[in-house]
């Protein structure tokens, strides 16, 4: 069963956590993850990667690159989930 | 060699952090040093079994540092980085986080071997889950200068953040390169020691291989034992020891709490063996005879010897030779000692944790005891501390700390006391 964004979200703020340390309640949908959540480019492909692994998704590292947002990751995720 | 004391600026030990075998903080370390307590054990971890290691002991980390550290910091920084990071915050705190331009604020952190964890556990990533999987921090982790960026970014260092690599005098060379640091005017604080987190199936394997590690697994406790008649082999430990090095004006201006001085430097290198030491001891003897003269001292003057002595059959024979070459006849007035009897050896650590430990002798004016010591080697005729610690007399002292290296390394450093 497909999740909702609002447990994309969850999830993902749990992956951002463990990543930099970030509150999970930091991790909201309107947040820059690079101007807003200071994760550099490096955290980044851990996360995604995690992502990959939590939501069985293939991000492509060319699609990494417009996920500027959380709410980008959380709906390019929801578009994606098998 | 140049006098250099006579116009170079002085250099004091304002502050002091460890994590070690024998303790999470270095009071910690210092009071279970002087109480004779050995951080050697059985290692539990399912790898001793599973690799049938020949070797199954030795001084892991007293301190898990998931209980100093934030969870994130220990999931960034490699074992190495996560001990130099600990100890680093330690020493700060302990030197009252002296206010410095960051630009005159420096940091020199050895280390031997490098995130060696880190590299073997991206390795095994690689070749079960593939190349996307492989921390994009690995690099960084396992550079053996990770510990010394972590700690400048951590401290907003920007004099230098330097990384000696010299195997077993790796700690050692940190001190020294702050000490010429600081007289050079490149920076008037500077955070200076060694770390290491080896104790890993495959350098316990290699040095095992090398015959160089005690095999006493059925008395682990009793493996370290430099200078007895029955020593078979040095103890692998871990940890990190850093001190915060000031210029005394810097020091003196701020009303900081002076441990002691780090007055001498003398380096030399064997050319002789990619191990063994010079069984004579020549280039020991130079580096000793060098700190010395560095400090303006005689060799008269050294009350106390915190030895490198690893509890190898050749090495500590080795060593002795150098003492009585650079000291002539005046070895039987210097209490000597070896604390790897009960840390094991930090390799690029145990230069930073042993001149550490000469500095806490030399302020609390007592040299730890050698653990183990139950028959001494008749070639080590040297006054060696055992049983417990010994108190050393009022008045001016110095001491003096080896640390050697493969590749033929040699350290001396020698410490005077602050009154």
């Amino acid at each position: 069963m497909a999740l909702s964004e609002q447990e994309i979200l969850a999830g993902l703020a749990e992956i951002v956590n463990e990543e930099t340390g970030l509150e999970a309640e930091e991790v909201q949908m309107d947040k820059s993850f690079t101007e807003d959540l200071d994760i550099d480019s490096l955290s980044m492909m851990t996360i995604v990667v995690n992502a990959e692994d939590k939501f069985g998704v293939r991000i492509p590292d060319d699609e990494v690159k417009n996920l500027t947002h959380v709410k980008d990751a959380v709906s390019y995720i929801a578009n994606h989930q098998g | 060699m140049t006098d250099t004391t006579q116009t170079a600026r002085r250099v004091v030990v304002t502050g002091l952090g460890a994590t070690t075998p024998v303790g999470g903080t270095a009071p910690e370390t210092w009071e279970a040093i002087v109480a004779g307590r050995s951080g050697v054990r059985t290692l539990e971890q399912d790898w001793v079994a599973e690799h049938e290691l020949p070797v199954t002991f030795a001084a892991p980390i007293h301190t898990d540092p998931l209980e100093v550290l934030k969870k994130v910091e220990v999931r960034r920084n490699d074992p190495s980085g996560q001990y130099a990071l600990i100890a680093a915050r330690e020493a700060w705190a302990d030197a009252g986080a002296p206010e410095v331009e960051p630009e005159r604020l420096g940091v020199a952190i050895g280390s031997g071997i490098g995130g060696v964890h880190t590299l073997l556990s991206q390795w095994d990533v690689l070749k079960e889950k593939g190349p996307r999987r492989v921390f994009p921090l690995t690099v960084p982790m396992l550079m053996p200068n990770g510990p010394a960026a972590a700690v400048s970014l951590d401290l907003g260092a920007r004099a230098g953040a330097h990384c000696p690599v010299s195997a077993c005098a790796s700690g050692a060379e940190g001190m020294g390169q702050a000490l010429t640091m600081i007289r050079a005017g490149r920076a008037d604080v500077v955070v200076a020691g060694g770390t290491e987190a080896a104790i890993h199936p495959v350098c316990i394997a290699a040095f095992a291989a090398m015959t160089a590690l005690s095999g006493r697994n059925d008395d682990p406790q009793a493996a370290s034992r430099p200078y007895d008649v029955d020593r078979d082999g040095f103890v692998m430990g871990e940890g990190a020891g850093v001190m915060v090095l000031e210029a005394e004006e810097h020091a003196l201006a701020r009303g900081a709490r002076i441990y002691a001085y780090l007055d001498g430097l003398g380096m030399s290198s064997d050319a002789y063996h990619i191990t063994a030491g010079e069984p004579e001891g020549a280039g020991a003897a130079r580096a000793m005879e060098e700190a010395i003269s560095d400090a303006g001292l005689a060799t008269t003057d050294i009350a106390h010897i915190n030895a490198h002595a690893t509890s190898t059959p050749v090495g500590d024979v080795a060593e002795t030779r150098a003492i009585h070459r650079a000291f002539g006849g005046h070895t039987g007035s210097i209490a000597v000692t070896a604390t790897k009897s009960m840390t094991g050896h930090l390799l690029g650590a145990a230069g930073a944790l042993e001149a550490l430990l000469t500095v806490l002798a030399l302020h609390h004016r007592q040299v730890p005891p050698t653990l183990n010591l139950d028959q001494q080697d008749p070639e080590i005729d040297l006054d060696v501390v055992t049983g417990s610690a010994r108190a050393l007399p009022e008045g001016q002292l110095a001491a003096v700390n080896n640390a050697f290296g493969f590749g033929g390394v040699n350290v001396a450093l020698t410490f005077t006391s602050a009154s």
